[in-house]
């Protein structure tokens, strides 16, 4: 299976995307790690006219703290970002999450940026923007916008952006030291999307209360989604038992999966409810 | 770049330096084996799934047929004939031999390319970790358990050639 032709110019920074990206409208693609773009391409499931290839640019790659956040560019490949020390001190959740993104070659090449512009509902880096509470930042060719991660995913690969637009970066607030983080995945093997995948950070304060609770799952809806009533369920309070499961029972409510080769809409729910369990309790012992 | 349909490509490939047109739309996959006569890097699934089109792309493992010709203008690849030493197998290719690694051979130059970084970046690894460093390329011969033996004792023998060198000074 061969690509259709298509037009191949290079970008030299985030500014000259979105020059071209305007100059060429609705028929250009921005073309980052090609992890995901390339196939589509292949299957015929995407026919972009013109490749706009963002590899040479420089303004995106850097992966920095900012004042209590962790700054991530869209040109960090996720094998970079997976090894890199301060953002898996600022945010554990990023290098076990990065460890079930794909095979490591596929990391080698794949970018931040690029996982999150291609929306797979199961894939691991939006939900754990979306459970972060994370911020991207979106330039166009009147400057940049902040979108919330829960407001940037709208379909299954369908975001926000406009045909002109390219996501630069993302911002994540760094967890307090002592947080304990934990990604529980179900998936066919490992690498595979994940069947269901859960995001989990929990802080407690110094009487054994959740003073911060953060929660996700992937797969499970058209989206990745924010479990807030079951981190309602959890915030403030002791966690014990009884808690998780009833935190577990209100994430298995708020998802909304459907029927597909890998698994029924109810077993994924049920699974939510088991993996969302295991996330808590091993979230609270890797503290 | 020629004009919109061409594009002009110079690639280093094990060292040796090759130039070709072709279409923005060619695979760095179909370059190695088409412009480059270099056919031993095998395309199995065309859509980044099988990794037996692995080669080392400025030293970085990348699958070739999810990457294009043109992305690679200027850059230094490895590919699986680039790995023997002169008419001398290497020590990974040689543990593949001793310890059958392969069967039909078709993932075999995949494997051989990503075992080549995975034994770089860690020269000690655990089975474990031979396993989640090969789970990008899939072989429907062997079951795997002999590509990792093969693997395991190259790291082995890179330990022991390692030693001996040191001892030796
Ligand atoms: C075998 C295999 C297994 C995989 N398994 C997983 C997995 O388990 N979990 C997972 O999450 N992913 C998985 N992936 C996908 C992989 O993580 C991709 O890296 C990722 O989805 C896309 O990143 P990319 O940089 O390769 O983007 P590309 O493929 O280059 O682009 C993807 C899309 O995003 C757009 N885009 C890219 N960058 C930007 C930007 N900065 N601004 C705006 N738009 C942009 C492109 O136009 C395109 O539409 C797998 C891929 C393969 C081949
Ligand atoms: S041919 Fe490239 S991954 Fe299968
Ligand atoms: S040896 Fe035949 S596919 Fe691996």
């Amino acid at each position: 299976m061969k690509p259709p032709p298509f037009e191949y110019r290079s970008a030299h920074d985030s500014t000259e995307t979105v020059e071209l990206l305007t100059e060429y409208g609705d028929d250009a693609k921005i073309l980052a790690g090609g992890q995901s773009l390339v196939p589509l391409m292949n299957f015929r499931m995407a026919r972009p006219s013109v490749l706009i290839d963002i590899n040479q640019t420089q303004d995106m790659t850097g992966i920095r703290e900012d004042d209590g956040h962790l700054v991530i560019g869209a040109m960090a490949r996720q094998r970079v970002l997976e090894r890199d020390p301060t953002a898996g001190v600022a945010v554990p959740l990023l290098p076990a999450a990065l460890a079930h993104t794909g095979h490591t070659t596929n990391r080698n090449r794949g970018t931040f940026g690029g996982s999150l512009a291609h929306a797979d509902p199961a894939a691991e880096l939006p939900a754990l923007l979306v459970a972060m509470g994370g911020e991207l930042t979106v330039k166009g060719p009147s400057g940049t916008r902040i979108v919330p991660a829960e407001d940037f995913f709208l379909a299954p690969l369908t975001t926000t952006l406009a045909y002109n637009e390219i996501l630069v970066s993302a911002r994540l607030p760094r967890l307090p030291s002592g947080t304990g983080t934990a990604v529980e995945e179900l998936a066919r093997r490992h690498g595979d999307f994940a069947i269901v995948s859960v995001m989990a950070a929990v802080h407690l304060d110094s009487n054994g209360r959740a003073d911060l609770v953060r929660l996700a799952a992937g797969g499970v809806d058209s989206t990745p989604i924010r479990l807030h009533e079951a981190e309602s369920v959890l915030s403030g309070g002791t966690l014990d038992e009884t808690s998780i499961d009833a935190a577990a029972t209100a994430a298995a409510d708020a998802s909304h999966p459907v029927d597909d080769v890998h698994g029924t809409a109810s077993y994924r729910r049920d699974m939510v409810r088991v993996l969302v369990a295991r996330a808590i309790r091993s979230a609270i012992a890797n503290r | 770049m020629s004009d919109k349909h061409t594009v002009t490509v110079t690639v280093t490939v094990n060292g040796q330096v090759y130039t070709g047109d072709c279409e923005p739309r060619m695979t760095l996959a179909d370059f190695l084996r088409h412009e480059c006569g270099l056919t031993g890097t095998h395309l199995g699934c065309e859509h980044g799934v099988c990794g037996a089109c692995t080669v080392l792309l400025d030293d970085v493992a990348a699958r070739s047929c999810l990457t294009f010709a043109v992305q690679a203008d200027g850059a230094r690849i490895t590919t699986v004939e680039g790995l023997a030493e002169g008419e001398q197998l290497n020590t990974l290719q040689k543990s593949f031999q001793e310890h059958h690694g392969l069967q039909c051979g078709f993932c075999t130059s995949g494997m051989l390319m990503c075992a080549t970084e995975l034994l770089r970046e860690n020269p000690n690894p655990t089975e474990t970790e031979v396993r989640e460093g090969i789970s990008g390329v899939l072989c429907r011969c062997t079951g795997y358990d002999s590509i990792v033996k093969s693997v395991m004792a190259a790291a082995g023998d890179q330990r022991d050639a390692v030693s001996e060198a040191g001892s030796a000074r």
